[in-house]
């Protein structure tokens, strides 16, 4: 099988747990089947350089961090067990409260 | 020539001082006026006199004044007479006076919205002004919400504006929001937020909720139309309080507030005369290093949101800063991790620090460090502390314990959090932090020491 193309991207200072890199571009093993909780594992091992509890709590992303699949929340579309698809955008932005 | 240059400075040092004498005088006299006004008409700081709609005045015509000053405006098919009317007759509260609330606030008074309900409990300070575009320099220590009044007053007399200059909580929102067709949240913090969501849900008013930081800015309405989700539909539990960063540690350009302040107003004036798509059940995602805006598609309402659900568990106001574990401001808490005598004090640190030998790290992060250090001090950011790189950078001078080693911050919080860390690293070395950091050092030993 192909590698999974993805697109991740991180906005709003999420970036900052992630060497400051807001774009990256990822070919996954395209034998395994991707869900979200499978990335966010993924995420973690192999990206995730400050501070993971600042990411992902109880195996889910933390509250106060938005997961955005190709522009959708993603909790119109399965949250973790939603399966990437080839070329998928996924976007995580942090909250911003101050004024 | 020398004699004439000195006679042209004399008389200009003499116009500027006669210039400041007489705008210390105007200032006065103005404060005068604006009390006399505030004791006879419906008084603009007395809680019981707050603005009702029963008191609210009505117009169904504009006037001459209306129609040149507004005439840019009325000429746009989809506002025209009908959305000014609109727009006259409207009460807007505007939570915050800073970076959001400052361009919102602007831009709704010029643009006609008849009644300004503006609430913060703050003083203006000099760190405000890059951003906080209504103060001035001259308004300092004034309460914003009279500053902002004062601004907004010499744009456009004919807004009424009342001044709510206190904390909003769970006991007084309600009264206060209860008089007000739309609420922008232009807040700086979690609790306030959620205290906003709750109330707005409860009175059934649209929420315009900005938020910035840094390059960054986000924007939204909540509670619009019969899907808008509400702020607990997409954040049912707070963030973790140290996820949580405020303008004044992450810093923020004030043209990146400005511009999600003036969208607040836009996204307001749009609800008022039904105008355009409201941002309900979207995002908007404003980059400004890359000058993007991204627009994104977020949930509707929660079917078991625990505010805005049809049986909902939160039907009145509870304890805002309970719930966050955070308080209703943007300011810092001083923390407590250190025993006293793993402290220093800042002025015993200036009777050591030239007798001797010694270690001082400053911990604050790179930009920090370069607009203002103590001599000798060598910058380590906290998370080059965290990561244990120092322990090789400082290797030649951590071979000796008898080397005595401080550690100094802002405003002595992380520098407790380093000193904590590098005590597991290095037991047997002295490592102390000083208390209060660098703005006990300017109040207490250097007074010409910036402060930021």
């Amino acid at each position: 099988m192909p590698d999974l193309k993805i697109i991740l991207e991180f906005s709003a200072g999420a970036e900052l747990l992630f060497g400051n890199i807001k774009r990256r571009e990822l070919a996954l093993d395209g034998d395994q089947k991707w869900t979200i909780a499978n990335l966010l594992k993924w995420m973690h091992a192999n990206i995730l350089t400050e501070r993971p509890e600042l990411f992902i709590q109880e195996s889910t992303v933390r509250p106060g961090i938005l997961v955005l699949i190709n522009d959708t929340d993603w909790e119109l579309l399965g949250e973790l067990d939603y399966e990437l698809q080839q070329n998928d955008n996924v976007l995580f932005i942090s909250t911003l409260h101050g004024g | 020539m020398i004699a004439a240059a000195n006679c042209l400075e004399t008389e200009k040092a003499k116009l500027r001082r006669e210039i400041a004498e007489l705008q210390a005088a105007l200032n006065a006299k103005e404060q005068n006026l604006r009390d006399l006004q505030s004791r006879t008409a419906a008084s603009h700081l007395d809680p019981e006199a707050d603005l009702q709609h029963a008191t609210r005045e009505q117009y169904a015509t504009l006037n001459n004044d209306d129609i040149a000053r507004y005439s840019r405006q009325l000429i746009l098919s989809d506002f025209g007479v009908s959305g000014q009317l609109k727009l006259k007759n409207s009460a807007v509260l505007i939570v915050g006076l800073g970076g959001l609330g400052c361009p919102a606030a602007q831009y709704l008074c010029s643009a006609g919205c008849g009644n300004l309900g503006l609430v913060d409990y703050d003083e203006v300070e000099r760190s405000n002004l890059h951003r906080q575009t209504l103060h001035t320099v001259a308004r300092c220590g004034m309460s914003k919400t009279e500053s902002a009044r004062i601004a907004l007053l010499e744009l456009n007399p004919h807004c009424r504006i009342t001044c709510y200059p206190r904390l909003l909580n769970s006991s007084n929102a309600m009264h206060i929001m209860r008089a007000y067709d739309i609420v922008l949240d232009c807040s700086d913090n979690v609790a306030t937020r959620y205290l906003l969501n709750d109330a707005c849900t409860m009175l059934r008013k649209p929420l315009v909720s900005g938020s910035a930081l840094k390059l960054d800015g986000q924007l939204t309405v909540y509670s619009y139309g019969a899907q808008g989700p509400c702020y607990r539909c997409i954040y049912p539990v707070p963030p973790p309080p140290e996820a949580v960063t405020n303008c004044g540690d992450g810093g923020v350009l004030g043209a990146v507030t400005g511009t999600i302040g003036a969208m607040q107003a836009l996204e307001a004036i749009k609800i008022i005369i039904g105008l355009g798509d409201v941002l309900a059940g979207r995002m908007l995602i404003f980059d400004g290093s890359s000058c993007q805006f991204r627009n994104i598609k977020i949930r509707s309402k929660r079917p078991n949101c625990h505010v805005c659900s049809a049986q909902p568990l939160i039907t009145g106001l509870i304890d805002y800063e309970l719930f966050c574990g955070m308080n209703a401001n943007d300011k810092d808490n001083a923390v407590k991790l250190l025993e006293p005598e793993e402290r220093i004090n800042v002025l015993d640190y200036q009777r050591l620090m030239k007798t001797k030998a010694h270690l001082l790290l400053d911990v604050r992060a790179p930009a920090e460090f370069e607009i203002c250090q103590l001599p000798d001090s060598i910058n380590v950011p906290l998370a080059h502390v965290l990561d244990d790189s120092y322990l090789q950078r400082f290797a030649q001078q951590l071979e000796s314990k008898e080397l005595p080693i401080f550690v100094v911050c802002r405003r002595g919080n992380d520098s407790q959090i380093a000193v904590q860390h590098m005590r597991t690293r290095l037991p047997e070395h002295s490592i102390r932090d000083l208390e209060g950091g660098l703005h006990a050092w300017t109040n207490q030993v250097d007074q010409s020491f910036p402060i930021y």
